[in-house]
């Protein structure tokens, strides 16, 4: 059975793509957390816990939020639905804003909402809090964005019936380097486009998942 | 009293990064958990963290997380009892 890409998001570089579409783009944001913030606010999310998530989560949220709201997962059961991300730094960033708490002696106050964002998986519990997932999931690191990868994992999931739908991609943020790029992955029979952004059919493999990573 | 009372609140809105929250939303008698400002159980261990960072204060016993936590009054009697 075929497996297509019902809806994809990228966010990288102040600019938001969303099935191919335009979202959002301001040019003139210097700082990450006003970027994630101003999509948040333009897209008029409501979820107050947003603002407490360390910035991969963040990132990581508003992708999978923004294909979420292009394809809607609830036809599926919680334990039908999967996700696996991946990235190169894993929480490092977060790593670091911890590390930035603990290394002074004389002023050792490590935060504990810092500390409960030291995994890179803490991403994937942040959407499926929200949507209500509860099937498999997993966090793989890469040197670099690796399609064969994420395809390889994923279509395991599938073939052996844990998934029926997947969200899938790649979440990176250090320093100032931010990507993220989520998409949805179904079964060609159960699932159909969205018509709303009339995102043409696309394969779940990995060509077409570095084609979406570049071109946008 | 009033002028800790408002001080704390922005400290617990910086600290707890409740970004759409503003001192005048918060009633310093409603409880912080639950209702109130529905904050959570890591939010709980940032609030010890800050009582301790900004007040010099550490709660030996966590059982009495329970009542000094209730509210931001209830903070503010406990800091201005035990402030060193």
């Amino acid at each position: 059975m075929n497996r297509i890409i019902t809806a994809y998001s990228v966010l990288h570089d102040n600019k938001v793509i969303v099935n191919g579409r335009l979202l959002f783009y301001q040019e003139n944001i210097t700082k990450f957390a006003d970027f994630v913030k101003a999509v948040f606010k333009q897209e008029q999310f409501s979820y107050p816990k947003f603002y407490k998530m360390d910035s991969i989560s963040k990132l990581g949220f508003l992708a999978a939020e923004l294909v979420l709201k292009e394809k809607t997962i609830a036809g599926y059961s919680p334990l039908e639905v999967g996700m696996v991300m991946s990235n190169s730094s894993s929480s490092l960033d977060t790593d670091i804003t911890h590390n930035e708490t603990i290394n002074n002696r004389s002023a050792f106050f490590p935060s504990p909402s810092v500390f409960v964002y030291t995994l890179p998986n803490i991403i994937i519990g942040e959407v499926c809090i929200r949507h209500r997932i509860k099937g498999e999931n997993a966090f793989l690191i890469s040197e670099t964005f690796d399609g064969n990868l994420l395809c390889d994992y994923v279509d395991e999931l599938f073939n052996n019936e844990r998934v029926a739908a997947c969200l899938c991609g790649w979440v990176e943020v250090l320093g100032d380097r931010n990507t993220a790029m989520v998409v949805l992955v179904e079964n060609s029979e159960q699932s159909q486009v969205s018509e709303r952004s009339g995102l043409k059919p696309m394969l779940f493999n990995a060509e077409n998942l570095n084609f979406i990573m570049k071109r946008n | 009293m009033d002028e800790l009372i408002l001080k704390l609140k922005k400290e617990v809105i910086e600290q707890l990064n409740l970004e759409e929250t503003t001192p005048e939303d918060i009633n310093p008698d409603s409880p912080l958990f639950g209702e109130g400002l529905g904050l959570d159980s890591i939010d709980a261990l940032e609030l010890i963290v800050l009582l301790e960072k900004n007040y010099g204060i550490k709660i030996e016993d966590p059982k009495d997380g329970k009542k000094i936590f209730f509210s931001i009054r209830s903070m503010a009697e406990y800091i201005t009892e035990h402030k060193k």
